[in-house]
């Protein structure tokens, strides 16, 4: 029943969230970590620019990426690099404005859980004899692993139905740029209903589970998600 | 230099701390001794928590911190936490929740920087008596449970020094009469300096060897327990509550049910059934129950009747008064009996006089 012309945007789709979701734990842990610990005045400025996707329309974020990336910005200036012109209309440029998009939703969940965990668990773990990376390590990530649940699956979400950014800079490369959400604006433009009730189903059960296994993982460990 | 050791750091430790935290001054310098329990005493937010926590290296207030010749802190260098070899006790367990007893226990041994281990994991599970919760998770612990694996934990970094911030207080009686015996067997079995926060006299009674009282960030007295306590300018000994308290050992059993008590070179007989022959424990020579009498009576019910010489007296108010005694036998130890001023006037006692000093009832703190 799912042809290739079906196919190839779910799986498109499934892979810009997964390595956004890897990416954007790797890139994020240690931003949460700043956020929640840090006395910075500089905190509020950085938490800001973490959380300005949130408001933003999508397509603010997709033009001015869709500069950064193209072959006057940086993308150009790094594409050059790797042999490649610009990063605007590719998958990598997917990547790169995926995590932008999702930063706050993997971000936020993360920080409130180090926040949470507060300073007496460090500090016992300093009186043990861990070293700050060893506290890090052994005690604040096992003690926030509910955020991390919570953030990847809220990242991981969150790129899947993303559509404004990505029109923006990715455009509708079939099996380069072309995922879910764009293709189903594909199939309705072209009055295909059949195939965009499939996938809008899809969408619409994917989100719902989604949503339901969030809530009984945070009833399961008592912490709020939203 | 400043850096440079004193002889008398060498062989104590040495907290020499002035700063402020936040609205609050802090400015406190003690010495206590590298062996027994050494109480800091005094009211909550009179700066005991902060000096406990500076020691630890948990914060940072300007000064001079030196351990058994080593320095942790001085105006150039501080030692992080994790450099430190103290063990934590924590007012709460503050157990790990994502690991089991054993996980916790094991937790600081694995970091442990000595080269010889000389407190085995074994043993502080005997010693604790945790054979039965090493395996379960901290949740299902009661609270004294939780605060003697905590205890069994900062053991296992092989400290050379236990800092413990009122680790009774947040256990209901029931609890702490539960956890008190194994303080008292640390105390007894290892060779382990402790300072103790505590806000509690009777623990200080029961525990203390040592004790440094504090009041709005300034030491009020720095010394050995039962001096401290009979000190007449110090408040303790002017209280209600005022009491000696020494060291004793069980060295008779009497068929009539009274034993022996060696107190330091003196005979102190005393009710009890229960304690064998060659127990450590400690006795509490209460003010109220020590009487003066001019002659040794005959035709006395009281058990005690000590030589004594008068060392000094204070008026309390109008109608009491302490007589510091100091006992003419054995090493001597001082104590102090609660007279009306009116006794005292009909006796006519006199600084340096030789008394007989009548003990009604001695209690135990500990018998460890």
């Amino acid at each position: 029943m799912l042809t290739a012309e079906l196919w190839s945007p779910i799986r498109l789709t499934l892979e810009l969230a997964t390595l956004t979701t890897i990416l954007l734990l790797i890139v994020g842990t240690p931003i949460a970590w700043w956020l929640a610990r840090s006395r910075s005045r500089l905190k509020e400025v950085v938490a800001t620019l973490v959380a300005l996707p949130l408001v933003l329309p999508p397509t603010v974020l997709g033009f001015y990426l869709l500069i950064a990336l193209g072959p006057d910005g940086l993308g150009g200036l790094f594409g050059g690099l790797v042999g490649m012109r610009t990063f605007a209309f590719t998958f990598e440029g997917l990547v790169f404005g995926s995590i932008l998009y999702s930063m706050p939703f993997v971000v936020q969940p993360i920080r409130n859980a180090f926040e949470a965990i507060g300073d007496r668990p460090l500090e016992v773990a300093a009186t043990l004899r861990a070293s700050p990376l060893d506290r890090f390590l052994t005690v604040a990530i096992p003690l926030a692993k509910p955020g991390f649940l919570t953030g990847a699956v809220l990242g991981f979400a969150h790129t899947v139905g993303e559509f404004g950014v990505i029109l923006m800079i990715g455009g509708n490369i079939p099996g380069e740029t072309k995922v879910l959400s764009v293709a189903i604006y594909d199939f309705v433009e072209t009055l295909r209903w059949r195939e965009a009730h499939i996938l809008s189903a899809g969408m619409l059960i994917f989100s719902f589970c989604v949503i339901l296994s969030m809530s009984v993982l945070a009833r399961r460990s008592g912490q709020k998600v939203f | 230099m400043a850096t440079e050791l004193t002889s008398t750091e060498a062989a104590t430790i040495d907290v020499r701390l002035a700063g402020r935290l936040g609205a609050f001054a802090l400015d406190v310098a003690f010495q206590a001794p590298t062996h027994g329990i050494t109480a800091l005493f005094g009211p909550s937010g009179c700066g005991k928590t902060s000096i406990l926590r500076s020691m630890a290296g948990l914060q940072h207030i300007p000064g001079r911190i030196t351990v058994a010749g080593e320095v942790w802190q001085d105006e150039r260098r501080f030692r992080p936490p994790h450099q430190r070899p103290v063990g934590y006790i924590f007012q709460e367990a503050s157990l790990f929740p994502h690991l089991s007893v054993r996980g916790n226990l094991a937790y600081g041994q694995r970091r442990a920087k000595t080269a010889e281990t000389s407190i085995r994991f074994d043993d502080v599970v005997d010693l604790l008596g945790l054979a039965h919760l090493v395996e379960r998770a901290p949740v299902h612990l009661s609270g004294g449970e939780r605060q003697r694996v905590s205890i069994g934990r900062a053991l296992l970094t092989q400290p050379r020094l236990l800092l413990m911030d009122e680790p009774l207080s947040a256990l209901d009686r029931l609890a702490k009469d539960d956890i008190l015996p194994y303080f008292e067997a640390l105390h007894a079995s290892l060779a382990l300096p402790i300072i103790l926060v505590t806000h509690d006299i009777a623990e200080v009674e029961r525990l203390a060897d040592h004790l440094v009282t504090l009041k709005a960030g300034s030491v009020v007295s720095s010394g050995p327990l039962n001096p401290t306590l009979t000190d007449p300018t110090l408040p303790f000994a002017r209280g209600r509550e005022s009491a000696a308290v020494l060291p004793a050992t069980v060295v008779r059993r009497d068929d009539d049910g009274i034993i022996a008590l060696d107190v330091l070179g003196t005979e102190v007989l005393v009710v009890n059934d229960k304690l064998d022959v060659g127990r450590h424990v400690r006795v509490r020579i209460a003010a109220q129950d020590v009487s003066i009498a001019r002659e040794p009576s005959t035709n006395s019910s009281i058990l005690n009747a000590l030589p004594a010489r008068i060392v000094g007296i204070d008026r309390l108010g109008h109608a009491e008064a302490n007589v510091r005694l100091s006992l003419t036998e054995g090493r001597g130890f001082d104590f102090i009996a609660r007279l009306s001023q009116r006794s005292l006037a009909r006796l006519a006692l006199r600084d340096g006089e030789i008394v007989v000093a009548q003990i009604k009832g001695v209690s135990f703190t500990a018998t460890g």
